[in-house]
């Protein structure tokens, strides 16, 4: 089996990559399509640094052959991230400063904008639970958590307004 | 079969600058065309926000806004020499040699608008929001940023300036130890309550409460972030964390973060603080670092709330529920929760 | 001089918005490994899989053979093959090589560079390196490290560092044994730790770039980058002036990213390629290879009055710095500078030694030489506030240094806060002080006290 055509929607943009027999969701993002918000702290699926979006779900894609997104709805960061200006989710962690070094960011808000789809308005519990899986060394997660409690409020509270923007 | 609580208190105090010091930092600041200010330097942030730090540094020397300064640094080709982000040094040596270059671009600034508004240096005024006045007369106003961008294109003079901070290395008397290690130190005092579940051995620590002396807040929100992240790293230092879990044996090394194991959002204590603020005789604006500290105090509270829960003494680290458990049962055996030692 | 703005600060003492949060939030901010660049090769490392060996060979015929493998790069392609990363502030020896040439001293020692058009050719290419090895006894535990039979981790026969013909770091002031002899009670203790790994999510890692010019550039997530040039520069016998590093964007530091570790490799190999070389470390190298906090083992000996006075401190630290020693000799000079504590004692002794043994070199990590040194101090302070019945805070207070006290490393104590900062935890806490307690000041002593 040698190298194939995977053909998938990326942040609203249908796209095609080769993808050689090993190659993850990971490594094609970053080094085909310039995606590089995509982190690369383990590739064990034991940092989250590499959380994108599959069709709405949070994926950790250093796992993810490449073939199994084919057909489907793959959403980083850059796909989030309004042309202009940033989204509520984005605007909460920095008020909050939910980032200090900023490698485990992309993934942190990638859940939380996953995490506030299904459950506009989580817990502490809640937020904690979703960012179960991802790492951070620096800010000792309640900023982190912080902003996402935040961003949930300001998006209730402005309501269809940030919804348009985040679905940009 | 019970969950025990107890508290620890641990007071420490931690070193500002490279041990001996010989860490040189350099600094340029020069005005643009648009009379915004750069800073130069070769440093780098490691996420803690030097940048910001040095910038605020260098607005309050100059007299202006914050949005007015952009820092540029980590290119060997154009920073001045830095001797690196380590040993809670940014802060003191690069905020020196910033503030120092930031004040000959004052003075450039300064020399300019006594020319213009006809009094002497020691007759003028800043705001801090980037605007020179004569003293008493607040109309005889001058914007700095105006200044900036005319003695670019009608004086002909730079408005820059250069900064250097360095503690001369020293020795150390092989004999006696005598040295001169630091400029200054930072202190703090942290009191831990930890929650023993008695048939898990598992801890819980249920608060971190501190107070931390700094010399001078450059920026309170970032030295939260420090005394946040530096809780939890030191509670992971006390309870998890270890590259040989059976050390010295060099068996079952962790190779990725599902082995090595470091407290999750889950597991995050309740962190208060209080910070205080004594000048240091030699920090910029009296700052002393404090990204190292953090860490360090944390850990001995929580080993010795420990302590205080059960009548556990464990003098290694990490603590893990094992040693907790063993403990448990060699003071069942002796019969006794005396204050052993 | 300028009146400043009538002593009120404006900016300094304002938590304003980190400017360049903008970029983490978005994504935008660029690391060393994100970068690509045309033709970039992919350097990966053999490493030794044994603890202590001799070399007899490297047969490098098979990895030659993969698809993409370019070239290899071995310790006689390295101009000055040592790495010396302390000799910039005049730290002698140098003894560990950037390559190894006949012997490794701990596992995961790199040996051969591989250089390769993939990442995952290059990996290929590192699996099919056939190393002849001769296994050597090896040496993990700190004391056994120091005894007269014990396996010889140095080149030059020595199992510790060497002070200025001590083998030791030394603090002395005062004597301990006068102080133990007219203690009320003697007490000790032994402390112990493990290595720790700064576990930052960016691993450590670099992109060196030719330029038309005939320079280098380096794109590296360092923490320090001068120091990173030039050693660099030292040990590629490279004019400094012919490189050029640029970095600022590190994805957690905390002292691992200080040891100039993938720079000067990936910079050679961007000189005999001719093309860009990427050296970035997987996730088990971070782990496993990088450089960890030192094990430590402290023993603390105190002699204490009734009142719980402390007359006297013997301090004995064996840091374990592994393979080869890296910063350790520093960071055992910083510990002996503070490991009596933040408390006056008129009579210190400490004695830190910087120890081989075969296991990853351990260098810089988040309160290098004091961290594990302010623990063992705390904790032995709570002991002896259990064992004389004198509550703990009552302890730091009493023995608290004060601004003109001296130190055991003799420097006078200026800027004293600590009896402030307790004061302001204990009310934080709510817990009541004394009033005696309540009252103290770090103020100079008075004569009368003990004060100059």
């Amino acid at each position: 089996m040698g190298t194939t055509i995977v053909r998938f929607e990326l942040s609203g943009r249908d796209v095609e990559v080769l993808a050689s027999p090993l190659a993850t969701l990971q490594g094609v993002l970053r080094s085909q399509l310039g995606h590089t918000s995509v982190k690369d702290g383990c590739r064990q699926g034991g940092c989250g640094s590499c959380t994108v979006l599959v069709d709405g779900e949070p994926m950790l894609s250093c796992l993810l052959p490449v073939e199994d997104v084919a057909g489907r709805r793959v959403t980083t960061l850059e796909g989030v991230t309004p042309a202009e200006g940033l989204q509520p989710v984005q605007r909460a962690f920095l008020e909050a400063n939910g980032y200090q070094c900023g490698y485990c960011t992309p993934g942190m808000e990638l859940l939380a904008c996953a995490l506030l789809e299904h459950n506009p308005a989580p817990s502490r519990d809640e937020i904690v639970e979703a960012l179960s899986g991802n790492v951070c060394r620096c800010t000792g997660y309640t900023p982190i958590v912080d902003a996402i409690e935040a961003a949930a409020k300001a998006r209730t509270t402005t309501g269809a307004t940030a919804r348009a923007e985040a679905a940009r | 079969m019970a969950l025990l609580r107890g508290t620890g208190m641990a007071a420490v105090n931690y070193p500002t600058g490279m041990n001996l010091g010989g860490d040189p930092t350099q600094a340029l600041v020069h005005a643009t065309t648009s009379g915004s200010f750069n800073v130069v330097l070769s440093s780098t942030d490691l996420g803690q926000g030097l940048k910001t730090v040095v910038a605020q540094i260098a607005a309050e020397a100059l007299g202006v806004g914050y949005d007015q300064i952009v820092v540029d640094t980590a290119d060997t080709d154009t920073g001045p020499h830095c001797m690196g982000t380590f040993a809670s040094r940014g802060t003191h040596r690069v905020g020196n040699a910033v503030k120092m270059a930031a004040l000959e671009a004052r003075e450039a600034v300064l020399q300019l608008a006594s020319e213009e508004l006809e009094v002497s240096v020691a007759d003028l005024v800043l705001d801090g929001s980037g605007n020179v006045s004569v003293a008493g007369s607040p109309s005889k106003t001058l914007g700095i940023a105006d200044l900036a961008s005319r003695a670019q294109f009608q004086y002909g003079r730079t408005i820059a300036g250069r900064g250097v901070f360095m503690k001369p290395r020293s020795d150390v008397d092989p004999e006696t130890g005598a040295m001169d290690p630091d400029s200054t130190q930072a202190y703090a005092c942290t009191v831990a309550e930890v929650e023993v579940d008695t048939e898990t051995g598992v801890v819980r620590v249920v608060s971190i409460r501190s107070a931390y002396e700094v010399g001078q807040q450059v920026n309170p929100a970032l030295v939260q972030g420090q005394i946040r992240g530096g809780a939890w790293m030191g509670m992971s230092h006390a309870l998890y964390e270890t590259t040989e879990p059976y050390y010295p044996d060099r068996s079952h090394s962790p190779k990725d973060f599902a082995e090595y194991l470091m407290p999750g959002a889950g597991e995050v204590p309740e962190i208060e603080s209080v910070v205080l603020e004594i000048a240091s005789a030699n920090g910029p604006y009296g700052a002393k670092g404090v990204g190292e500290m953090t860490a360090n105090s944390p850990i001995p509270a929580i080993a010795n709330a420990i302590f205080d829960a059960t009548g556990v003494r464990i003098d290694h680290l990490p603590i893990r529920p094992e040693d907790i458990l063993r403990g448990l049962d060699e003071l069942a055996t002796e019969g006794t929760r005396e204050g052993v030692a | 001089m300028t009146a400043e703005t009538n002593g009120a600060m404006h900016v300094v003492g304002q938590s304003v918005q980190r400017a360049d949060g903008v970029g983490f939030v978005t994504g935008r901010a660029q690391y060393a490994a994100d970068l690509t660049f045309p033709r970039m090769l992919h350097l990966k490392m053999v490493r030794s899989p044994l603890h202590h060996a001799r070399i007899k060979g490297v047969d490098l015929s098979a990895a030659e053979r993969v698809p993409g493998f370019v070239r290899a790069l071995t310790h006689e392609d390295v101009p000055h093959n040592v790495y010396t990363i302390l000799g910039l502030i005049g730290v002698e020896p140098e003894e560990e090589f950037v390559l190894a040439v006949d012997r490794v001293r701990y596992k995961g020692e790199p040996i051969v560079a591989i250089l390769a058009e993939t990442e995952a050719a290059a990996y290929e290419a590192v699996a099919a390196v056939r190393l002849d090895l001769e296994e050597l006894p090896a040496v993990f535990d700190v004391e056994e490290a120091l005894r007269a039979d014990a396996p010889v981790v140095t080149h030059w026969g020595n199992n510790t560092f060497m002070y200025e013909g001590h083998e030791c770091r030394r603090v002395r002031l005062g004597d301990v044994e006068t102080g133990f002899a007219q203690a009320d009670h003697i007490l000790e203790g032994e402390y112990r730790t493990g290595p720790i790994e700064h576990a930052p999510i960016e691993t450590t890692g670099c992109i060196a770039v030719p330029e038309a010019n005939g320079r280098y550039t380096v794109y590296t997530n360092t923490q320090a980058i001068y120091f990173s040039l030039d050693n660099t520069s030292i040990i590629l016998q490279l004019q400094a002036n012919r490189l050029r590093f640029i970095g600022g964007m590190v994805g957690g530091g905390f002292g691992g990213k200080v040891d100039v570790i993938v720079e000067p490799l990936a910079t050679l190999g961007a000189m005999k390629t001719g093309r860009p070389v990427r050296y970035v470390y997987n996730r088990q190298e971070e782990m496993q290879v990088s450089s960890t906090r030192s094990p430590e083992v402290l023993r603390i000996k105190d002699g204490v009055m009734a009142d719980g006075t402390i007359v006297a401190r013997k301090v004995t630290g064996l840091m374990d710095c592994g393979a080869y020693s890296r910063q350790t000799p520093y960071a055992v000079t910083k510990f002996a500078a503070n490991a009596a504590g933040p408390y006056r004692i008129p009579n210190v002794w400490i004695d830190g030694y910087c120890v081989y043994t075969n296991r990853t070199p351990t260098s810089a990590m988040r309160g290098f030489g004091v961290t594990m040194g302010s623990w063992a101090v705390e904790v032995q302070m709570d002991k002896i506030a259990r064992q004389l019945g004198i509550d703990p805070w009552e302890l730091r207070f009493r023995n608290a240094h004060r601004n003109g006290d001296t130190k055991p490393h003799r420097k006078i104590v200026a800027d004293a806060t600590l009896i402030e900062t307790m004061q302001a935890a204990a009310a934080l806490v709510g817990h009541e002080l004394p009033a005696e307690l309540r009252a103290m000041t770090s103020a100079p002593r008075a004569p009368q006290d003990g004060g100059r």
